[in-house]
C-alpha cells in the first residue's frame, strides 16, 4: 500500500494547496480588500491540514497493524492453547508460505486456511485503512478550507507549524543519542553483574580470551581479565601523540593560511590540506606501517633504543598528520571571521602583524580554535583503524610510545570480529567499553565548554 | 601667528585597483592645531587619513603615489618603519572597533607593545590618565575589567580615543569620532581636542560643518578625490574661494 498511498497523499497535498490559493484569491475579488496573508499561505496552510493528519494515522496503523493481523490469524491457535514460541515459529511459517517459500509443511491444511485468512485480513486492512485516512483528511482539508475568510492569518499558523517541525527535527537527534546510552547501559549493567566496576576501571590486567570458560575454577580468572587500564593509558597515550602533531601544525597552518597566504595560495594550499581528511583511515594505516614504522625503528636503533615494529609513536604521529585538517581548516575558518577592524585597531597602535595576531586575533577566536581542538581529540580517541594496523593489539600497559600499545575502539572491534555468544562477558565487555568511551568524550566536552566560557573573548 | 607645518603632502595620488580614489592632493597641516576635513560621502577623506599612518598598507589593492612627509621625512620612504610611524601617528576609526579584551587590557595594549610604562603601577596610571582625557573614566572607573565590547557605541567611540592616545602620539588622526555621541559626549571631545592641541597635532575629518566650525582653525574641503580648497576654517564657511565649497558650507549639495 506504501507507494500508491504515497502518491495519493502528495496529490491530495498538491490539491489542498490550490484549493487554498484559490480561495484566497477568491476572497480578495469578493471583498474587495487584501487578506492577511499571501495567496500561497493560504495553499499551505491547507495542505498542512491535509497531510499532517493522515501522515500521523498512518503511523499508527504502520505500529499497530502488525500486531492486530498476527492475532487475528493466530487467534484460533490461541484457543487451541498451544504454547508461545511454538506460535511464533508457526506465524514464521505462515508468512514464508505466503511470500512463496515452499517448506515441508507447506501443503497442511492449517497453513493453507492461515494464509488465506492472512490475505484476507491484509487486504481489508489495505483498503480500510486507505479510506480511514483520506476521509479524515478531507474532513481536516473541510475544517481548513472553513477557517479561510479575510481576518484569518495563515501566515502565523504554517509559521508555528514550521517550529514545530525544526522542534522535532532537534528532537530526534537528542532521542537517538538517548536511545544508543541506553543500549549500551542494558548491556553494561550485564557486563558488570558479573565483572566487578572497580576491576574493570582499576584493574590493570585486560586479556578478555582467557574469560572464555564460566565455571566455578575460572571465576577469579574473569575478575583479572578485565581490567581496562591499559586500554584508557593506550587511548590516552596515542591521542596525545596525535595532539603534540595535529594542534601545533594545524594552528600554525590556520594561521599562515589566513594571515600571511596571499589568496591565489590559500585557494590552491586550502584543497589539498583538506584532502588529508578525505584519505581512507586504511590508507593511513599502511603509510604507518610501512613507511613511519621502519622509519622510526631504523631512527631508534641509530641512537640506541629499543623500538618494537609496531608503536603508539608510529600510530600517534599518522593520526596527527591525518587529524591536521581538522584542526586546521576549522581554525582557519575562525580566525578569517576575526571582523578586518579588529586588526587595523591593532596596526593603527604600532602592533607588528605577529603581535596582532598573538594578543587579538588568536583571542578573539579562541572558543573557535578550541572546538577545533575537540574535534581533532575526539577524532583522535575514536579513531580504530590506524591503531589495529600500526600500534598494535596488545593490552600493554605502558607510558613509552616506543612500545606497542592499543585503544578502546580498537579492543572493541577484537572482541566483537568473528562468531560471538552474545551474553558472554568478554562480548559484553565491549559495551562497558563503548560507554566508558562515550563518558570520556562527553567529560572532555564539558571541561572544554567551561573552558572556552571563561576565556571567550566576545566581538561583534 | 602662524604655527610650524608638521605634515606636509605632495601629489598625493590613491588607486583602488583601477579606481582612483585621490587625485593630486598637496596640503600643509600645521602642528598643534586642529585641522578639519569635510566633504560629501565617498569623496575619499577617510582614504586620506589613512594615508597619513600608512593604514592602506593593509589593503593589498590600495595603491599610494606622491609623497607624505612629517617632520620632514618621507613617510613612504623604504626605511621607515611602519609600526614606529603608526606609533606617532595614533588613529580613531569612523566605525568604533575596541578589541574583545577588557577596558583596562584595551588602554594598556599600546603602552604594553611599545614597553612605555616600567611596572603595574605606572601602567595603570598611564591606563587612567588616558581614560580622564577622552572623558570616559568617570563612567567605567568601577568596571575596568569589563570588556570593551559591553559598553555603548559612544563609550566604545571614547575608548578608542582613550587607546589611541594612551601612546602619547604626535598627530591624532580621527576619522568621524562623534558620529555615534550624543551632544553632551561631543562636547567632552571636543573639549578634549582642544585640550590635545597644544601637545598633539590633529586631523579630524566630520560631516557636521558646526563642529569643524568650532574646533578647527583649517579646513579642507574634498569632492570626488579632489581636494578642492584649503584654508582658515573662517574664510572656508564665509568667503570660501570655490564655489563648491560654498554650496557645501551652505548645505545647497552634500
Ligand atoms: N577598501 C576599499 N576598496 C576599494 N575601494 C575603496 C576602499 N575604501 C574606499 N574605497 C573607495 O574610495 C572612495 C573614497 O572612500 P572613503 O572611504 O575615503 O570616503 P569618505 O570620504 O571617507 O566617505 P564617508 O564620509 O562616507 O566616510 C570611495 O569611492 C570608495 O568606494
Ligand atoms: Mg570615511
Amino acid at each position: 500500500m506504501g507507494l500508491i498511498t504515497f502518491f495519493l497523499l502528495v496529490l491530495f497535498a498538491i490539491t489542498s494547496f490550490y484549493l487554498g490559493y484559490f480561495r484566497s484569491n477568491r476572497v480578495r475579488v469578493i471583498e474587495k480588500q487584501r487578506p492577511f496573508s499571501l495567496d500561497k499561505y493560504y495553499g499551505y496552510y491547507l495542505a498542512i491540514w491535509s497531510v499532517v493528519p493522515a501522515v500521523i494515522i498512518l503511523f499508527a496503523i504502520l505500529i499497530f497493524d502488525g500486531f492486530i493481523v498476527k492475532n487475528y490469524v493466530l487467534s484460533e491457535f490461541y484457543s487451541q492453547g498451544i504454547d508461545q514460541s511454538e506460535i511464533s515459529l508457526l506465524f514464521t511459517q505462515i508468512e514464508n508460505t505466503r511470500n512463496g517459500i515452499k517448506l515441508f509443511n507447506s501443503e497442511d491444511e492449517i497453513i493453507v486456511n492461515a494464509v488465506n485468512k492472512l490475505n484476507y485480513i491484509e487486504g481489508i486492512f489495505e483498503i480500510t485503512s486507505i479510506i480511514t485516512v483520506f476521509s479524515v483528511s478531507s474532513l481536516f482539508l473541510l475544517y481548513g478550507y472553513r477557517k479561510i475568510n479575510l481576518n484569518f492569518d495563515a501566515r502565523l499558523i504554517v509559521e508555528k507549524f514550521i517550529l514545530i517541525g525544526f522542534f522535532l527535527c532537534s528532537l530526534i537527534a537528542i532521542l537517538v543519542t538517548v536511545g544508543i546510552i541506553f543500549s549500551l547501559l542494558y548491556e553494561t549493567v550485564r557486563f558488570f553483574s558479573q565483572v566487578p566496576i572497580l576491576d574493570f576501571l582499576f584493574g590493570t590486567n585486560w586479556s578478555p580470551q582467557r574469560a572464555f570458560v564460566r565455571d566455578a575454577a575460572d571465576a577469579a580468572d574473569i575478575e583479572n581479565a578485565f581490567g581496562a587500564v591499559p586500554l584508557f593509558s593506550g587511548t590516552f597515550l596515542i591521542a596525545f601523540i596525535a595532539m603534540c602533531v595535529s594542534i601545533p601544525v594545524g594552528l600554525l597552518t590556520a594561521i599562515y593560511m589566513s594571515e600571511y597566504a596571499k589568496s591565489s595560495v590559500r585557494n590552491t594550499a586550502k584543497p589539498i590540506i583538506e584532502i588529508l581528511a578525505g584519505i581512507p583511515t586504511v590508507v593511513y594505516g599502511f603509510f604507518a606501517v610501512i613507511t613511519i614504522a621502519p622509519f622510526i625503528r631504523s631512527l631508534g636503533g641509530s641512537i640506541g633504543l629499543d623500538v618494537s615494529s609496531e608503536s603508539a609513536l608510529a600510530a600517534g604521529l599518522v593520526m596527527g598528520i591525518m587529524i591536521i585538517p581538522f584542526v586546521s581548516s576549522l581554525s582557519d575558518d575562525v580566525i578569517s571571521s576575526v571582523p578586518q577592524s579588529l586588526r587595523e585597531g591593532s596596526y593603527a597602535m604600532g602592533a607588528t602583524k605577529s603581535e596582532t595576531i598573538k594578543k587579538v586575533i588568536i583571542p578573539a577566536a579562541l572558543p573557535g580554535i578550541i572546538g577545533s581542538f575537540l574535534l581533532a581529540v575526539s577524532r583522535a580517541i575514536g579513531e580504530t583503524m590506524i591503531v589495529v594496523m600500526a600500534a598494535g593489539l596488545v593490552a600493554n600497559l605502558t607510558a613509552n610510545p616506543l612500545e606497542a600499545s592499543t585503544t578502546i575502539t580498537t579492543q572493541i572491534v577484537v572482541i566483537l570480529i568473528g562468531d560471538q555468544e552474545f551474553d558472554s562477558p568478554k562480548t559484553m565487555s565491549a559495551f562497558a567499553l563503548g560507554l566508558t568511551l562515550f563518558v570520556m568524550t562527553l567529560i572532555l566536552n564539558f571541561i572544554a565548554l567551561r573552558v572556552v566560557k571563561k576565556y571567550t573573548e566576545k566581538y561583534e | 601667528m602662524e604655527n610650524k607645518v608638521k605634515v606636509c603632502v605632495e601629489n598625493l595620488n590613491v588607486h583602488y585597483g583601477e579606481k582612483q580614489a585621490l587625485f593630486d592632493v598637496c596640503m600643509d597641516i600645521n602642528q598643534n592645531e586642529i585641522t578639519a576635513l569635510i566633504g560629501p560621502s565617498g569623496c575619499g577623506k577617510s582614504t586620506f587619513l589613512r594615508c597619513l599612518n600608512r593604514m592602506n598598507d593593509v589593503i593589498d589593492i590600495c595603491k599610494v603615489e606622491g609623497s607624505i612627509k612629517i617632520d620632514g621625512q618621507n613617510i613612504y620612504d623604504k626605511d621607515i618603519q611602519v609600526e614606529k610611524l603608526r606609533e606617532r601617528v595614533g588613529m580613531v576609526f569612523q566605525k568604533p572597533n575596541p578589541f574583545p579584551k577588557s577596558i583596562f587590557e584595551n588602554v594598556a595594549y599600546g603602552p604594553r607593545i611599545h614597553g612605555l610604562a616600567k611596572d603595574k603601577t605606572e601602567l595603570e596610571e598611564i591606563v587612567h590618565t588616558s581614560l580622564k582625557k577622552a572623558a570616559i573614566f568617570d563612567e567605567v572607573k568601577d568596571r575596568l575589567d569589563e570588556t570593551g565590547t559591553s559598553l555603548s557605541g559612544g563609550q566604545q567611540q571614547r575608548l578608542c580615543i582613550a587607546r589611541a592616545i594612551s601612546v602619547n602620539p604626535d598627530v591624532i588622526l580621527m576619522d568621524e569620532p562623534c558620529s555615534a555621541l550624543d551632544p553632551i559626549a561631543t562636547a567632552k571631545i571636543e573639549a578634549l581636542m582642544e585640550d590635545l592641541k597644544k601637545e598633539y597635532t590633529i586631523i579630524i575629518v566630520t560631516h557636521s560643518m558646526q563642529q569643524a566650525a568650532r574646533v578647527s582653525k583649517k579646513t579642507g574641503f574634498f569632492h570626488l578625490g579632489n581636494l578642492i580648497e584649503v584654508n582658515d576654517t573662517e574664510t572656508i564657511f564665509s568667503t570660501p574661494a570655490n564655489d563648491k565649497t560654498l554650496d557645501y558650507v551652505t548645505g545647497r549639495f552634500g
